[in-house]
């Protein structure tokens, strides 16, 4: 399990696709290091001192922001927030200028979040400073797909032959997307479920298998993923009603009797209870939602850790 | 590489750490308030055979723990790619202990600066000794070793190869040419 490279082949950490399973394994094996010194007395650690990393959030987020922020905190690196509302951008400044702009004031880094795909990558290409996706649109969210992995390689010991049934909003996620690349990357068997309007045509050509109700995801499943309705991508709903959504896709604990000993429930959040994921099962002994959360931190670490320091010359 | 001389084989390691753990236990007149901390890597290996003679002379275990240090490295930011991080271990907090920290060579002294920082983050030891198997000299600061396995008058062209059974296979220490 232990990684055979000692680095990542990027600058920038655009999403999980063009990683190989080696540079997945090191980010992960980096994130158990770094998970010891958030409970440490003193939460932090010089590694990145001097270093400047500007998070540059033009989509909202609260949960990735923070993590991130922390994370960057926990390293010693200098932090510097910048949202698209009370800024130029209001005004009218393009993505280019805006990222121009800020690259005047020399950053290293760059965490992005995007309601555009591809916005990272268009910095990454025109940038010096290391570009780390924090979402962009629905296409990725490397990050959250990695804390998931580390989330499940703690509590099941691998990921190799896990199965992993993710649920819900499948079509608007851009989670789900990172996540099946990562674990069938590793070895994982990925089963999606969702209503017809929300499952995209032919997803079983990244390599998943596709059921129709929640039961047959249920079933067999080690890990069960929640995803959340995101009514504010969908220009209507794509479903009857939020209580006929929970009555089919919802997982409550009257669902879970039929699933495996020692099933795992996650969700990437912000959850909508009562629609996605009852109260009971969100606090039930089954989730590990916010080890999720403590885990984000220590893989956002391991990221910034993975693609700071010295470039260039390896 | 070269092997230009073989320092140590395995009887001789063992009784230089039989040795060192005398020494600690002299120097500290028993295992009052000790704890023994391994710097990653080789300083584990040793650490661990430290902490055994202890607790074979004094029949009962001393704490053992685990430092790494890479994120204390003072050439983060000029080298490339990033060392591993893996993660410390300390047994307990180490508040008031006489903390011995070990590693396999004392060198230029940048490890031991290292594990001074990363050690402080973790509380205020009452005092920290420094244990070494090897010290070859070239010190870059002011830090030189408690307890010493081996003094090796070295040229700085050479390269101090520490084996250890746990890790290598064999107990050896060699010291190579470039």
């Amino acid at each position: 399990m232990r990684a055979e490279t000692s680095s990542l082949r990027s600058k920038d950490l655009l999403g999980i696709e063009h990683l190989v399973p080696d540079e997945i394994t090191l980010i992960l094996d980096t994130a158990e290091g770094f998970k010891e010194v958030s409970e440490r007395p003193v939460k932090k650690v010089p590694a990145l001192r001097g270093q400047l990393v500007i998070n540059l959030f033009m989509e909202a987020s609260t949960r990735t922001r923070v993590s991130f922020e922390i994370a960057e905190k926990r390293l010693s690196a200098d932090t510097l927030n910048f949202a698209a509302s009370g800024s130029a951008v209001e005004k009218g400044e393009t993505l280019i200028d805006t990222a121009e702009n800020l690259m005047a004031m020399a950053p290293d880094m760059i965490v992005i979040r995007h309601k555009h795909p591809g916005a990272p990558k268009m910095l990454a290409e025109r940038l010096p400073a290391s570009i780390i996706n924090a979402g962009d649109g629905a296409h990725e969210h490397p990050t959250q797909a990695l804390l998931d992995a580390f989330t499940i390689r703690e509590r099941l010991g691998r990921l190799a032959g896990v199965k992993v049934s993710i649920v819900g909003d499948i079509a608007h996620s851009r989670v789900v997307r990172s996540n099946i690349h990562l674990l069938t990357k590793m070895g994982a068997k990925v089963t999606l479920a969702a209503p017809p309007s929300l499952m995209p045509v032919e997803v079983e050509r990244m390599g998943v298998r596709v059921v129709s109700s929640l039961d047959a995801a249920i079933d067999d499943a080690d890990v069960i993923m929640m995803l959340r309705i995101q009514l504010e991508r969908q220009g209507k709903l794509s479903f009857p009603s939020l209580r006929e959504y929970y009555n089919t896709f919802g997982l409550t604990p009257d669902r879970l009797r039929r699933a495996k000993e020692g099933v795992i429930v996650m969700h990437p959040g912000p959850m909508n209870r009562g629609v996605e994921i009852a109260s009971d099962v969100a606090d039930g002994p089954w989730s590990v939602i916010l080890n999720q959360v403590t885990n984000g931190v220590a893989v956002r670490m391991a990221v910034l850790y993975l693609l700071g320091g010295a470039h260039g010359e390896a | 590489m070269n092997v230009k001389k073989r320092l140590l084989d395995g009887a001789r390691m063992t009784r230089a750490i039989r040795r060192m753990a005398i020494e600690i236990l002299e120097k500290n007149r028993g295992t009052q308030d000790l704890m023994i901390v391994g710097i990653r890597s080789r300083g584990v290996p040793i650490a661990e055979r430290i902490a055994k003679e202890i607790e074979q002379m004094e029949a009962h275990p001393v704490p053992f723990g685990i430092i790494d240090i890479t994120l204390y490295r003072d050439d983060l930011t000029t080298i490339a790619p990033q060392p591993v991080v893996k993660p410390t271990k300390l047994p307990e907090p180490i508040d008031d202990k006489i903390v011995v920290l070990v590693d396999d060579v004392l060198y230029t002294g940048r490890t031991v600066r290292a594990a001074l920082d990363a050690l402080i983050d973790f509380g205020r030891p009452k005092s920290v000794m420094l244990a070494v198997l090897i010290d070859r000299g070239h010190r870059e600061l002011p830090i030189h070793a408690d307890v010493i396995g081996k003094t090796v008058p070295t040229d700085a062209d050479e390269v101090i190869k520490v084996k250890m059974a746990e890790t290598d296979g064999e107990d050896e220490v060699l010291i190579m040419e470039k």
